[in-house]
């Protein structure tokens, strides 16, 4: 592969394991596979316990000691991040790979002002000096639509507004220029408008900066506002894969189509459906496909395991019954 | 109650509406009384620490066997010369108070410093590295206070003999493990802050992450720490001086004093009365310190 045509990040067959109560351990990651182009948004979509955070705190090798990478690969640019030391990881995250983190409110140390927050980074990173860095600072918040940013520069976290903060800390993961930014469900703690407004910003910021975006959540109306790609996880496996289009256009694995049964519509005509039962918990072992205790399609045949399978850049499913052609889409 | 709905509201709009902030402002107030007398006896005992020498004409430690218990200056036989009145040796015994402070604090500065430096080091790599660093640490802090603070200091002080320097050195050595358990408390709960998440996310090392992120975030915790401490020091400094551990006879120690009184008591009281109540108004004022300044500081008030 050229290097015009690599993929920024690429997770190939990750597969983690966590300690289950038990006292065994439990596959959270089963053999995940997908990649995010350059300059690129996909999103990464499953409910709590789907394995989608494990997998973005591997990607910034930040997993918990607990956890455990069995096998796989995550390439960044094509440089296999799971050989690295602790610390070169260290000196990578920040400027080759960044997150956003979920909670806004507590992302901020209460003990120093947004400036110097802003400041530490745009130092370290970019190494710009005293004389420059003011003006950096007040550059990046104004890139980040942080009203009054100069006025802010003195305040502390607690004077910001949740959606505010979310901006101060997407300023902060930025500093160092990124190429893949990871933002794990950045607007779960924002209220619904804010939510938006911040959704747009992430967009722009990407199309402006061109820095790969992987965004993890579990609403799907946040990841179509702003991903290209979608992958939906489930019980640890990706279920489907393909664009943001096909995906929520011709839903084809059960699971997905569960999962836009179970949004919000606001129209009389449809009804919500929510999906029957619990998601799997690690320690359940489970025969064949993960989702088929709760699927409403399940045959004999999905008590063994399906392969994800799809065309060349079309969509991929996890699915007996669209691989052989008994499930209606 | 029911004939107040027939009075004109007006009847009410012309009185100040008081009741809930009146409420309000004596709670603030009490809270104040405590801070303000606590931070006067604080002021005076380090204005007498600094400038006793400016204080009196008398020396603490030249003795004149002809003035030797004189009574206070209120009771018959006393003067204004000795308004406390006089030791056995014939020392004023406001002087000695007066420099008696000063020992107390140089004291409590050396051997806090020694306890917070240690206490905070430790507190803070034993909770933020985990594992068997903070496994080893603790169980050293745990042996450090399963010993009796008192005794150790005793036989470390007769071992190393009386001296200043040794004296500020047992005190600080005995008085980190507190500090550096409760440090570590702090350092845990503050390592799984987001915000120390965050700062890992975006690449800052680890020495950052401690320096900037864990040490002033525990500054708060750890100053309360040390001023609850002070006190004990204190306490622990009179007790040793007492015992004869401490700081050699004729320097001017409250515990010293305590001790020069003992065999008196019955006669010239004041020698160790008043040393004692210089102590027992110090300690109280610095633990009040301590407290006003922990609810001021507490985690679950403070504004984050």
């Amino acid at each position: 592969m050229s290097a015009a045509e690599r993929p920024a990040l690429e997770v190939r067959g990750l597969t983690i394991s966590v300690p289950t109560r038990g006292g065994g351990r439990g596959i959270a990651v089963r053999d995940v596979s997908f990649s995010v182009p350059a300059g690129g948004r996909a999103g990464l979509v499953g409910e709590s316990g789907s394995g989608k955070t494990m997998t973005s705190l591997a990607i910034m090798g930040l997993l918990p000691s607990a956890a455990r990478v069995e096998a796989g690969e995550i390439l960044l640019d094509g440089d296999n991040l799971l050989a690295k030391s602790q610390r070169e990881m260290q000196r990578l995250r920040g400027k080759r790979l960044s997150m956003v983190m979920q909670d806004p409110m507590t992302a901020l140390d209460p003990c120093f002002t947004i400036g110097s927050q802003v400041a530490q980074p745009l130092h370290q990173h970019r190494g710009l000096s005293r004389g420059k860095l003011n003006a950096a600072v007040v550059e990046s918040l104004e890139q980040v639509r942080l009203s009054t940013a100069r006025d802010r520069l003195r305040q502390y976290p607690h004077q910001l507004s949740g959606g505010m903060r979310q901006r101060v800390t997407s300023a902060i993961a930025l500093a160092g220029q990124p190429r893949v930014l990871i933002a794990d469900e950045p607007t779960t703690a924002l209220d619904a408008t804010t939510q938006v407004r911040y959704l747009k910003l992430l967009r722009d910021l990407q199309e402006q900066t061109n820095f790969a975006l992987l965004l993890v959540a579990h609403d799907l109306m946040v990841v179509q506002h702003v991903c290209e790609r979608v992958i939906v996880m489930y019980g640890g496996e990706v279920v489907e894969e393909g664009t943001a289009e096909d995906v929520f256009n011709a839903p084809r694995h059960p699971y997905t189509q569960a999962l836009l049964g179970a949004i919000q519509v606001v129209d009389d005509t449809v009804t919500l459906t929510p999906i029957n039962g619990n998601a799997p918990d690690v320690a359940d072992v489970l025969p064949g496909c993960r989702f088929q205790p709760r699927c409403a399609h399940a045959r004999d045949v999905c008590l063994t395991p399906p392969a994800l399978v799809g065309e060349d850049d079309g969509p991929v499913t996890r699915c007996w019954g669209v691989q052989q052609g008994w499930l209606a889409t | 109650m029911t004939a107040n709905l027939d009075t004109p509201p007006t009847d009410t709009a012309d009185q100040p509406p008081v009741a809930k902030p009146l409420v309000r402002q004596r709670r603030w107030q009490k809270l104040r009384l405590g801070r303000d007398l606590s931070l006067l006896v604080l002021a005076l005992f380090v204005f007498a620490a600094i400038f006793a020498p400016l204080l009196t004409p008398h020396d603490p430690v030249d003795n004149s066997l002809m003035d030797a218990l004189k009574p206070p200056m209120w009771m018959a036989g006393g003067s204004w010369e000795n308004i406390l009145g006089t030791d056995s040796f014939g020392r004023d015994v406001l002087t000695r108070l007066l420099y008696g402070a000063r020992v107390s604090l140089i004291v409590v500065v050396f051997s806090l410093l020694i306890a917070v430096v240690i206490g905070t080091s430790v507190g803070v790599l034993a909770g933020y590295a985990g594992g068997k660093t903070d496994a080893i640490l603790m169980r050293l802090v745990d042996i450090m206070l399963a010993l009796p603070s008192l005794l150790v200091a005793l036989v470390a002080a007769v071992a190393l003999g009386p001296s200043m320097r040794n004296l500020v050195l047992i005190l600080g050595l005995l008085i980190w493990p507190n500090i550096a358990r409760l440090i570590r408390g702090e350092t845990m709960a503050l390592k799984n802050h987001e915000f120390v998440a965050y700062a890992k996310a975006i690449g800052a090392p680890r020495w950052r992450i401690l320096l900037k992120h864990v040490l002033p975030n525990v500054m708060p915790t750890l100053l309360v720490a040390a001023t609850l401490e002070v006190a004990n020091v204190i306490l622990t400094e009179a007790s040793l001086s007492f015992l004869g551990a401490g700081l050699p006879p004729p320097a001017p120690s409250w515990g010293v004093m305590i001790d020069d009184g003992r065999a008196l008591i019955a006669t010239g009281w004041w020698i160790s009365m008043f040393a004692g109540l210089a102590i027992i108004v110090t300690v109280l004022a610095f633990n009040g310190f301590g407290d006003w300044l922990r609810d001021r500081y507490d985690p679950q008030t403070r504004d984050l």
